[in-house]
């Protein structure tokens, strides 16, 4: 057959309903527990908490929901980069604000 | 002086009876075609119709500055002047230059497929680029745009009272068009190479728009958003980047810069694939270092999304801050240089030759070096206190730019040419046209590093009387650079009618693409190619083309 | 002629299959697969264009709540948790209903499919009828940035355990609720998209699309759509929960 060297035969995996289901249980767990979480004073891990619950979450749907996790490297390594550069706005951007004040005060 | 130019008996040849080009007739075959080279035809004549608006504009600024008093134009109507020469050179002529004609063009032929990945998405980019065309030529005729391409706020967003928010639709528009033509070359990249076309015998100009491509697709986003920002900021006036309602102008700027860097990569790395290209077709050698080159490309792409602070080093970001940035500025230098070494190490006991793209070529490794290490100046705090926001930056972006990206361009136009039409341009005309273009621009911009050390700031109408002996030769320069850029227009249309016969690979070039007909099919191939040699196989082609007539019709 | 020379040798490797060709296989892909794969890896792509566009409002709002956290925390408490919850649960459950109806496109279960695309635009429709309710109360209490905004919820709140906020401080609400509109605007907005490609792919698979081999049109916009709620994930805590614990 005429296909690229590369192409990757993956399995066309269908998700049956009972990965999908327990997904859906964990993602409502989660998000209860974020909502019962935030009226505990846990002073700087708040956001920290609150994030880290919304990566999981975001995690399970991409794995889950959305295959990554039955895709191709490829595709995990196109999301990573996704990820990445959006991290590198944000951090590179917080050098410059994160640092404004030092040797000021 | 010797040639490798190789066309058919002109006696005896006509172009291919079925092509491309006659495959369907009439306005809706063209303006409902999914055909990644009708597309490109497309580009080639909106985007050549951008470069002379934005062109006239330049010619305009150079004429106020031939003297010292504002006396050819207001003052307001100069910042209109410069925002939208840059505003349409950016975003309507460089970003989509070469990949949106010659990529469109010649990409899916060169991984051996019979079009892009997604031909639709190709089509509703170019309709994509005329709205935001259209956007742009609104805000001018009524009034234009005096913020500077750059948009900077709160100047854009408090206190002027132009068409900011028409130009910015215009620009996300343009933006999407972008996005859209880097998306396709990824996943054409990616999955519709032809059996045998692995990653490493893809030609350099592949890996190039690659490397664009991915720019394009994860960095202009931002500046959709932040361009959304300063349109809802101008409406409701928050103080999203108002200082004096709590807002920060640096955050506009940082997220301005965050696409604006890697935008002047996604401009000039699909001008290194087309030299790429040329370099090696006209000193009958394989490119220096392949896989140097190939991940070079990438690398700029990778770094060229650590560095957007460069931009903003006077405006108040944190010295610590400022230091990382240009830190990571100077190693950003390394992969361009690497090229540069790559071609000049390609040229070395190659049997060069001299016809119209490669002396574009020549100029355009002259040129880019130059404006290349100037950039690294910029890039040292200390100079970049003392250069910034005067002619030395004007400088250097029109030595990359137009010494460099413009003139590969040029350089990939008279390329493909014979590939696009089946004809050949006139060779002295198009030879006079590339000279007249290299002295113009040197003309043109080399008194402006000087006015620039000088201290003369850029968008700026006036000047002080000292600088205009500098001044007076940067508009004679641009006359004759004006010049070089009308001849193409004279003499390509003249060629399509008049012009020799190519054949399918007059240059004996290596590359899918000139192992088929020019023009070529709308199908581009008979039967999929399967593919057995590296590239820049100059022996592979000998051997192939020893027992060949070069027949067409 | 110099293409026949390529051409010619694959002529003899595949002399079949040209003759089994799906009508919805485009002209210029060689297999099904690759076509599947092809089109999967285009979407991927748009969702990295979408990640960096809110990425940009990401950036914005790190900032400004960290520069005006009192003003974040106030005007984040103004927001109703139990519709913010409510939202979260009716979308999460939109990717569920979204993700049972590609499988049921990909098991060729035609009444499946209508069932689940059905589904989630009624939750797609319950979401946004949640948001005007929001966005009205906004407008009601004078929250709104640039409009009709009021200080005074801030200067001198009605709950005793809300802290008031001095006048300047009161002011950068503003730039929170601004922030507020414009992410869950833009959110919205994505929503509307997507609520509307929904109703057309009801439509074609009520006339039998998807189930019969080619379902990678429902396989994207779930794609998209799974997106469009992994936004709202993050948006959730960001906006509603910065700081109620001394509620």
């Amino acid at each position: 057959m005429s296909i690229p060297v590369e192409h990757e035969h993956s399995e066309h995996h269908i998700v049956g309903p009972k990965t999908y289901l327990l997904i859906l249980l964990a993602l409502l767990v989660l998000t209860a527990t974020t909502t019962g979480v935030a009226f505990i004073d846990l002073g700087i891990l708040n956001p920290i908490v609150a994030l880290a619950i919304a990566c999981i979450k975001a995690v399970l749907v991409v794995l889950f929901f959305m295959h990554l996790r039955y895709s191709s490297k490829l595709m995990m390594l196109t999301v990573l980069s996704g990820f990445f550069t959006f991290l590198v706005l944000i951090t590179m951007t917080l050098t410059d604000y994160m640092s404004r004040a030092w040797g000021l005060w | 002086m010797s040639t490798i130019v190789s066309l058919p008996n002109q006696e005896t040849a006509t172009l291919p009876k079925v092509n491309y080009l006659n495959n369907g007739y009439g306005l809706k075959s063209w303006l409902l075609t999914s055909d990644h080279k009708r597309i490109a035809i497309l580009y080639l004549m909106s985007i050549t119709v951008f470069f002379f608006l934005g062109g006239s504009f330049a010619g305009l600024i150079r004429l106020e500055l031939l003297t010292p008093m504002p006396d050819l134009v207001a003052s307001d109507t100069y910042n209109k002047l410069f925002t939208m020469h840059g505003v349409i050179m950016i975003f309507l002529f460089l970003v989509p230059s070469v990949p949106a004609t010659i990529g469109n063009f010649v990409i899916p032929i060169m991984v051996g497929a019979k079009d892009l990945a997604f031909p639709k998405i190709n089509l509703l980019s170019w309709y994509l680029y005329v709205v935001a065309g259209i956007f742009l030529v609104y805000a001018l005729v009524n009034g234009g745009v005096d913020t500077g391409w750059t948009f900077t706020t709160p100047l854009s967003t408090h206190y002027v009272n132009t068409h900011v928010i028409t130009a910015a639709l215009g620009v996300f528009i343009a933006g999407f068009s972008s996005i859209f033509t880097g998306l396709n070359f990824i996943v054409t990249i990616h999955r519709m190479r032809a059996p045998g076309m692995t990653w490493f015998r893809l030609p350099l100009f592949c890996w190039s728009n690659y490397a664009a491509a991915i720019l394009m697709v994860l960095g202009t986003p931002v500046l959709a958003i932040t361009l959304v920002l300063v349109a809802l900021e101008r409406l409701f006036g928050i103080g999203v980047f108002d200082p004096t309602k709590g807002g920060d102008p640096l955050l506009f700027q940082h997220l301005f810069w965050f696409y604006s860097h890697p935008a002047v990569y996604i401009m000039i790395l699909p001008g290194f694939g087309v030299i790429s290209e040329v370099i090696s077709t006209f000193s009958r050698k394989r490119v220096f270092g392949y896989t140097a080159v190939a991940f070079s490309s990438v690398a700029i792409a990778v770094f060229g999304f650590f560095v957007w602070a460069h931009h903003m080093f006077i405006m108040g970001v944190s010295n610590y801050s400022a230091l990382v940035f240009s830190l990571l500025t100077m190693l950003v230098a390394v992969p361009s240089a690497i090229k540069i070494f790559n071609w000049s190490a390609t040229l070395y006991k190659g049997s060069i030759t001299f016809e119209t793209p490669m002396l574009y070529a020549f100029g355009f490794v002259g040129l880019f070096t130059i404006g290349g290490l100037t950039g690294v100046f910029l890039g040292s705090l200390g100079m970049d206190i003392h250069l910034t926001e005067t002619y030395f930056i004007v400088a250097h972006f029109h030595f990359v730019m137009v010494g460099g990206m413009l003139m590969a361009y040029l350089a990939g136009v008279h390329f493909w040419w014979p590939k696009m039409t089946g004809r050949m341009y006139p060779e002295s005309m198009s030879q006079l046209a590339a000279v007249t273009t290299f002295i113009g621009f040197i003309l043109t911009f080399f008194p402006q590093f000087i006015l620039g050390y000088l201290g003369m700031p850029r968008r700026y109408h006036a000047y002080p009387p000292e600088f205009q002996v500098l001044n007076v030769l940067s508009t004679a320069g641009a006359t004759v650079l004006g010049v070089g850029y009308l001849l193409p227009m004279l003499y390509m249309p003249w060629s399509l009618k008049y012009g020799k016969i190519a054949g399918s690979n007059p240059w004996q070039a290596t590359g899918l693409e000139w192992q088929i007909q020019s023009p070529p099919l709308t199908e581009n191939f008979v039967e999929t190619p399967v593919v057995d040699h590296e590239a820049y196989d100059y022996e592979w082609l000998a051997h192939k083309t020893q027992h060949e007539v070069t027949t067409v019709g | 002629m110099d293409s026949q020379a390529i051409a010619n040798r694959t002529v003899e490797s595949h002399p079949t299959e040209a003759h089994e060709h799906p009508s919805y296989l485009r002209h210029h892909f060689v297999t099904v697969e690759q076509q599947r794969e092809t089109v999967s890896f285009g979407m991927w792509l748009f969702l990295l264009t979408e990640i960096m566009f809110f990425g940009g409002l990401f950036m914005a709002y790190l900032l400004y709540r960290n520069w005006y956290y009192d003003a974040f925390v106030s005007g984040s408490n103004t927001l109703s948790i139990p519709l913010g919850t409510t939202n979260t649960l009716v979308l999460i459950l939109s990717s569920f209903t979204m993700a049972m109806g590609v499988y049921s496109a990909e098991t060729r279960n035609r009444k499946g499919l209508i069932r689940y695309l059905l589904l989630t635009i009624v939750l797609g429709l319950a979401f946004l009828g949640i948001k005007t309710v929001e966005y009205h109360a906004k407008y009601v209490e004078h929250h709104i940035p640039g409009a009709n905004f009021s200080v005074e919820d801030f200067v001198h709140p009605s709950d005793p355990r809300d802290r008031p906020l001095a006048p300047d401080m009161a002011q950068h609400a503003q730039i929170y609720f601004f922030l507020y509109f414009a992410m869950t605007g833009m959110h919205a907005l994505h929503m509307i998209i997507g609520i509307s490609i929904l109703f057309v792919l009801l439509y074609q698979a009520y006339h039998g699309a998807y189930v019969n081999g080619h379902s990678s049109t429902i396989d994207n916009f779930g794609l998209y759509w799974h997106f469009v709620d992994i936004v709202w994930i993050f948006l959730f805590p960001l906006l509603y929960l910065i700081s109620r614990h001394h509620l």
